[in-house]
């Protein structure tokens, strides 16, 4: 089912936590919505999901006007972001809960809930818990049981918030996949929210960056990151550099002064300058354990830059700590004129 | 464990001080009690609690608990929701006047209502003209029980329902649960040890409340007199085996009351434990 978001304004007291938002998301797609906290992304998914309702704005969920419908009747299935698993039912009860609150003519006899219940123990791959109590599981055993809970009544729409983000690096990165495959395997709109650009990055068909209640970008993982529509995207979704450039080659305008900002791994390293724009940098930190090389530089003036690079060329250039190098973009992300 | 850093003495005077205290004001107090209820016998004990006045009066008390209790079960749910799941304007004068009837002497919860419904008061030309008798009659003596003992479920259930939050809930609007499916299912499993306690902190207050329903009882015996009234009068009459006798039914029901709430309060504890929440700290207003 898709949904569709138009015009959603949402203030709490004096706190815009929503303005002037609009969002299509797709049937079968898997959007991320991604910013910092207080960006309003957590609202805009409980606005959706009618835990929370809209000062202005409309909302359609495959082309229905939902704003009527109490969250009750939405079908849409919520993870929350501490579970909220009820803990004094059984895991089996707990994705039981769906099916037995049903209205008597809809309501499943109890073999089939048990059947639907174990269907759904397998499909996230944890028969063996059904009659423990959410206290005697770990968070990321909690985590696909409440994604389990949530798909018993079949929704047509599954929203996630910060679905990973109680969770060890280690469980997060193996829970992440794991939604993915299992997205790619049931097709249902999902949308879930993030602060990890990481997450989004990896987990997403399209990611909604958000920042201050509006929204700033939207398209596919590659687009944002190569194609960021404003600093605040560029600066989001991975570390960036600030060089200063009087740039009278690319603009017109003559000798306005420019920001150019550039990603650690689209810098030139070298002994002696390359162009007008090398700055000259000490190395004051490297770090050499993971895949890449890591390295903290800073100019004369105080500026912190960080490049990176692989171990074949860090090897090939013979950098230690507190040589005196230049470093020259490569690729501009983004630039614009300094005010 | 935590570690101890007091010399054994410190100890043994502190533990010895806790316990001359106990002794002295709880134990001694109640061996008195039921040593002066018993003193002529254990016949004498039963007649005297079987004399019509003063199984009358132990009617009125189970009747007045009887609706009190109920009621204030049900006000205090729903007021403890509304503070906890919602955010109101007034919402913290409303805590403030739950709170109101700890703060006031009982005498003057008991002045207001004479206020409102005695013969001089503001509504009472209009009851007299419609032949309905508030003040110195039951409706009067439940009103006033009812008013002090207005917090007591409410307090209980607060913390528990802020402790546990709204997310539960919430996860079970989405999954489908209307309104009662949810307090039903959801919200009553997880206060319901914080409510049983709070009920019965509620009872026993209702029972025992002396100096409100004090002031709009009348004193009638046999007709308007509550257990502890009752105490009182044989008492002033110097029927000292009979007041000591009925004493030792609200001393036993006391006793029941703290044995509830120990068990009461060991298992909310293990519950909360369990759930991986912090233990909330019960106040005792016995």
């Amino acid at each position: 089912m898709s949904i569709e978001v138009k015009a959603i304004d949402k203030t709490f007291g004096t706190f815009k936590a929503l303005d002037q938002v609009s969002l299509k998301v797709a049937t079968g797609e898997l959007v991320a919505l991604l910013g910092p906290s207080g960006s309003g992304k957590t609202t805009l998914l409980r606005i959706i999901a009618g835990l929370e309702t809209a000062d202005c704005g409309e909302i359609f969920f495959h082309g229905d006007d939902a704003r009527g419908k109490m969250t009750k009747d939405r079908n849409v299935g919520f993870v929350f972001q501490h579970y909220a698993l009820f803990r004094h039912m059984t895991v089996f009860e707990n994705i039981a809960f769906g099916l037995r609150v049903k209205p008597k003519a809809l309501r499943p006899s109890e073999k089939q809930i048990k059947e639907k219940v174990h269907e759904l123990l397998k499909l996230v791959q944890l028969e063996w818990v059904a009659s423990r109590f959410p206290s005697q599981l770990s968070g990321g055993q909690r985590q696909r049981i409440a994604l389990a809970r949530a798909l018993a009544i079949e929704p047509k729409i599954l929203l996630l918030d910060e679905p990973f983000g109680s969770l060890d690096a280690q469980v997060r990165k193996e829970l992440r996949q794991w939604l993915r495959r299992f997205h790619d395997h049931l097709h249902i709109t999902t949308l879930f929210v993030t602060h990890d650009q990481e997450e989004a990055l990896e987990v997403a068909d399209k990611i909604v960056v958000m920042n201050k209640g509006k929204i700033e970008q939207v398209g596919s993982p590659e687009d944002v990151y190569h194609n960021p529509a404003s600093v605040f995207v560029l600066n989001f979704l991975g570390n960036v550099n600030i060089f200063h450039a009087r740039s009278s080659a690319e603009h017109k305008s003559g000798e306005k002064p420019a920001k150019m900002y550039v990603r650690p791994h689209q810098l030139i390293v070298s002994r002696s300058p390359l162009s007008e724009n090398s700055v000259k940098v000490v190395l004051t930190f490297v770090n050499l354990a993971g895949s890449i090389v890591k390295i903290d530089a800073q100019s004369q003036k105080g500026e912190i830059f960080q490049v990176e690079m692989s171990q074949e060329e860090y090897r090939a250039l013979k950098l230690t700590k507190s040589d005196e190098v230049f470093l020259t973009p490569k690729n501009i992300a983004f630039s614009e004129y300094e005010i | 464990m935590s570690t101890r850093t007091e010399p054994a003495w410190i100890r043994r005077a502190l533990i010895g001080i806790a316990l001359s205290f106990l002794a002295l004001f709880i134990l001694l107090p109640l061996t008195v009690v039921f040593m002066n209820a018993l003193n002529k016998g254990i016949a004498i004990y039963l007649k005297s609690l079987s004399d019509p006045a003063a199984l009358a009066a132990i009617r009125l008390t189970l009747l007045t608990a009887l609706i009190a209790v109920p009621f204030n079960l049900i006000f205090g749910v729903a007021a403890s929701w509304a503070i906890a799941k919602f955010d109101f304007r007034l919402k913290n004068l409303l805590i403030t006047l739950i709170d109101l009837p700890l703060s006031v002497s009982p005498v003057i919860s008991g002045l207001i209502f004479v206020l409102l419904f005695g013969a001089q008061g503001a509504l009472g030309p209009w009851l007299r003209a419609h032949g309905i008798k508030v003040i110195f009659a039951l409706p009067a003596i439940i009103l006033t029980t009812i008013f002090v003992t207005f917090p007591m479920v409410a307090r209980e259930l607060i913390p528990v329902m802020k402790a546990f939050g709204n997310e539960e809930e919430e996860a079970a609007m989405t999954l489908g649960a209307n309104g009662f499916q949810t307090f039903w299912r959801v919200t009553l499993p997880n206060i319901k040890w914080g409510l049983l306690y709070g009920v019965i902190l509620c009872n026993a207050r209702a029972m025992g409340e002396f100096g409100a329903v004090s002031v709009v009882s009348g004193h009638i015996r046999g007709q308007t007199n509550t257990l502890p009234l009752h105490i009182e009068i044989l008492y002033n009459e110097y029927n000292f085996t009979a007041a000591f006798a009925a004493a030792s039914l609200l001393a036993m029901l006391a006793l029941v009351t703290l044995i509830l709430k120990s068990i009461i309060e060991f298992k909310y504890r293990a519950e909360l434990a369990a759930a991986g929440k912090f233990v909330i700290k019960m106040e005792n207003h016995v």
